[in-house]
């Protein structure tokens, strides 16, 4: 299965049905990536699949190939998402910070909190009650 | 320089938790791991008469009750609770055999057969028959109260389970090292964990240490459930020779492990016209579940905070805690508090309608002051922040406008004032007597303490005490992973006392290095003299009295303040309540890292939320029936309306720059003030969650 893993070339020898969380977690050697749930209901998993956010643990590892995916990891260290969740508080035990990210990746540009709001409703947080995470992502 | 406390300081955490380094029990890999499984009960009551491996055995590791070197139970208050069943079942999802295996798919795939002699299991606990704790707290003449009193009002409130639903799991990792095992996971509470391997394992087993990895939420989940799931690990790990992973999934960790306990908690209350509370009798019934884990201690801090932050003279609280044939309930953030904050704020309010006052006057009149009595007889300091809450949450809110404005309307407005004692409750920290420490390092300091970083900031607001009480900058502390072969035993992180407790030890020890130093840097006397620790232990303020025995005295060295106020829609089509609006005002003291203290109060009224008005554990057989998020709910983005904090700073001398305990407080409030918000929609609701189901009836009831 070959498919482009955070910009760079990756082919993996996993069952076809197996799911990309542990794909990714396991055979890639990537953990960012988190499970919360295992059905796709906590977005703790969330990654890029062509540039949409999807549940990795309901994708088969079949159904990116050829795709592009992108991972936390392939954000680096220095997105300034990533600088202002921690700033923000907008993560506290972490778990679901991954996730969160990708998909407040693909919001566009001067985002309203209402549609950061509807961006996140499939992604979970127990500790914050959200309002640290708006504050991260708005500040952008 | 003693500027990093009240600041919000870069954390220590660094940047790892947002790009994906932070490492969980999950992520951790070891050479020749194999993966643990829990094989557990299908019946919830009665005695195991066969059990038949089904399954090829080659490459599998089998652990029975009859592989434990030490004593077989999950050390607690009690010790009832097997590590593994040996014979009795007393629910339905208790572990009886542990397996591991290299292979993931034929680990799962095994089957066992465990055959039984059924018992006749009981899941009311109005019918139990199985007390683990009973208390008995009285102040004053009860019964001359009532017969003083103008008006009687009387009142039964149900509270539900909840399910912490932490993001991350419960899970470990066991690694047998050098004739001992090291386990690793996700752990509030380090020494406990290590005094069950230590009761588990016994004396053949010389070299246990635990490291708690980054923890992803624990809210009390990982209180004491990991001491259960840390020995499976250790014996699959101790049989095999191998390091053994055991994550648990969704489903099981929601099936098997602890909850918030359901409550009964009945209110007659005496009071005059004018709205004084001149007696009060509450009873609580909590169901404990199949073995007594906490359920005394969170039965204690239920009761003694069940008639509310209210001066009454005359009260008479009773409580009991009993056995169900349901998994144990365990620690929850509020710890038997939120139960009985619920029912006694609900019942305010319809004492206030009764009278047909005001329920904020009823309130006011009635919230304690410095110098009042508490239930236990406590004396409230100059730090009891009542009524200063209760009057910022108004005005804050702008209560009294929106309460006239929403009048007939399908928007309601409800109030709710509660407190929260900061700490063990009673004698409890005398007897943890923790103990914590600050060493020099080549640059600075390092601290050393074994409370656990899960999210609230334990790293962060600890290194920012240390810095101020040294007076040197706060990049220059670093602190230690909480490894027990390292860290001394600081007690567990719970019970709001990470902060208040621990960073007061930190805090005096902190300050006795500072002397040690003279006028030297740390880094400049460690060139010098080399290394130094100041190891400091938990001293109880001189003016503590408890009576353990008779609940009679300072059941908490202080306690935090907080007033929520709770805006709501109703839509009358469906029953369903949308909150608009929560604010949360809470005194703790001092404000260590506000961003962080933010958090705290804006996470728990989040959790609040979610047990007032989603969350519903439904119970068959004594199982949960939906053990899944697709139908058990928790707030999502658009289930969380927005969340107004105001932090108020009435000091506690005996608490680091005067903080309080504040984890827990905030998760008190909530409930209470959303139903309440529901009243004000003339909808009688007692019972928690306030479902559409239960608002449809409630609206057939009112007309």
């Amino acid at each position: 299965m070959r498919f482009t893993l955070n910009g760079k070339p990756a082919d993996v020898t996993a069952h076809p049905m197996a799911r990309l969380l542990d794909v990714l977690r396991e055979e890639c050697g990537l953990p960012g990536t988190k499970e919360g749930c295992g059905e796709g209901e906590c977005g703790a998993c969330t990654v890029l699949v062509d540039g949409e956010a999807v549940c990795s643990c309901l994708i088969p590892v079949a159904q990116v190939e050829g795709a592009l995916v992108t991972t936390i990891e392939g954000l680096g260290t220095a997105h300034p998402l990533q600088r202002a969740f921690m700033d923000e508080v907008g993560a506290q035990c972490g778990i679901c910070t991954p996730g969160m990210i990708m998909a407040a990746v693909t919001l566009g540009p001067k985002a309203t909190l209402q549609e950061v709001r509807t961006k996140l409703a499939g992604n979970l947080c127990r500790c914050t009650g959200y309002e640290a995470i708006y504050r991260a992502i708005l500040r952008q | 320089m003693a500027d990093a406390v009240g600041r919000s300081v870069p954390r220590k955490d660094g940047i790892g938790k947002a790009t994906g380094e932070a490492r969980y029990a999950d992520d951790l890999t070891f050479p020749g791991l194999l993966y643990g499984r829990t094989i557990r009960t299908t019946i919830p009551c009665g005695r195991i008469s066969s059990i038949a491996l089904d399954f090829d055995q080659a490459g599998f590791t089998v652990v029975s009750h009859r592989d434990i070197p030490g004593r077989n139970v999950v050390p607690l208050i009690v010790d009832d609770q097997p590590s593994l069943v040996e014979d009795e079942v007393r629910h339905g999802a208790e572990p009886v055999l542990l397996l591991a295996h290299a292979d993931r798919e034929k680990l799962l795939a095994a089957e066992v057969t465990i055959g039984y002699v059924a018992g006749t299991p009981v899941f009311d606990p109005e019918l139990s028959r199985v007390c683990f704790k009973d208390v008995v707290i009285e102040k004053g003449d009860v019964a001359g109260g009532f017969a003083a009193a103008d008006t009687i009002v009387e009142g039964t409130y149900r509270t539900g389970h909840q399910e912490h639903l932490y993001i991350e799991p419960n899970g470990v990792v066991a690694v047998p090292e050098d004739g001992g095992i090291a386990v690793f996971g996700s752990i509030q509470c380090p020494f406990y964990v290590h005094q069950a391997l230590v009761t588990l394992l016994g004396p053949a087993v010389a070299k246990i240490r635990v490291i708690p990895t980054e923890t992803g939420g624990g809210f009390g989940g990982k209180e004491e459930f990991p001491s259960m799931l840390a020995g499976h690990a250790a014996l699959l790990a101790l049989k095999s020779g191998r390091p053994v992973k055991m994550i648990y999934d969704r489903a099981e960790d929601m099936l098997a492990t602890t909850k918030r306990h359901p409550a009964i908690v009945r209110h007659r209350t005496g009071v005059t016209r004018e709205g004084r509370l001149v007696a009060m009798e509450v009873d609580i019934l909590l169901d404990g579940g199949a073995y007594s884990t906490l359920s005394p201690v969170v039965l204690s801090r239920g009761a003694i905070h069940a008639a509310g932050p209210y001066r009454c003279p005359n009260v008479r609280i009773t409580g009991r805690a009993v056995g169900t044939n349901t998994p144990p309930n365990g620690a929850f953030r509020g710890f038997g508090v939120p139960q009985t904050a619920f029912a006694v704020e609900v019942h305010l309010e319809r004492i206030a309608e009764v009278l047909g006052l005001d329920s904020v006057r009823l309130r006011e009149r009635n919230a304690l002051r410095p110098g009042d009595t508490t239930v236990t007889g406590q004396r409230m300091g100059s730090d009891c922040s009542a009524r200063q809450v209760l009057r910022a949450a108004l005005k804050k809110s702008g209560y009294r406008r929106k309460r006239t404005a929403y009048a007939g309307t399908d928007r309601g407005i409800g109030v709710a004032l509660y407190y929260h004692g900061s700490g063990f409750t009673g004698g409890g920290e005398v007897r943890l007597a923790s103990r914590a420490a600050v060493e020099l390092t080549a640059n600075g300091v390092r601290i050393l303490a074994s409370s656990v970083e899960f999210g609230q900031g334990t790293r962060t607001m600890h290194a920012q005490i240390v810095a101020d009480a040294l007076a040197i900058p706060y990049q220059d502390v670093e602190v230690a992973e909480p490894d027990t072969s390292v860290v001394p035993d600081s007690g567990p992180t719970v019970a709001s006392r990470t902060c208040m407790v621990v960073g007061r030890i930190l805090e005096r020890a902190a300050i006795e290095l500072r002397e040690r130093l003279g006028d030297l840097s740390p880094a400049e006397y460690f060139r010098r003299h080399g290394p130094v620790t100041v190891v400091k232990q938990y001293e109880a303020p001189d003016w503590i009295r408890w009576d353990e025995a008779g609940f009679r005295g300072d059941a908490y060295a202080t306690y935090g303040w907080g007033c929520d106020v709770a805006e709501v829609e109703l839509d009358r089509d469906t029953g369903e309540i949308r909150p608009l609006r929560l604010t949360a005002v809470v005194d703790l003291g001092k404000a260590i890292h506000p961003a962080l203290a933010r958090g705290q109060v804006e996470g728990g009224t989040a959790q609040g939320v979610g047990y007032a008005l989603l969350e519903q554990v439904v119970m068959r057989e004594g199982l949960m029936a939906n053990a899944q998020l697709t139908n058990y709910l928790i707030p999502t983005t658009l289930d969380t309306p927005p969340i107004d904090v105001v932090l108020v700073e009435n000091p506690y001398p005996g608490g680091p720059s005067g903080a309080k305990g504040l984890g827990e407080l905030p998760m008190n409030g909530p409930a209470p003030a959303l139903v309440n918000a529901i009243r004000h929609l003339g909808l009688d609701l007692r019972t928690i969650p306030a479902l559409p189901e239960a608002v449809l009836e409630a609206i057939c009831a009112s007309r």
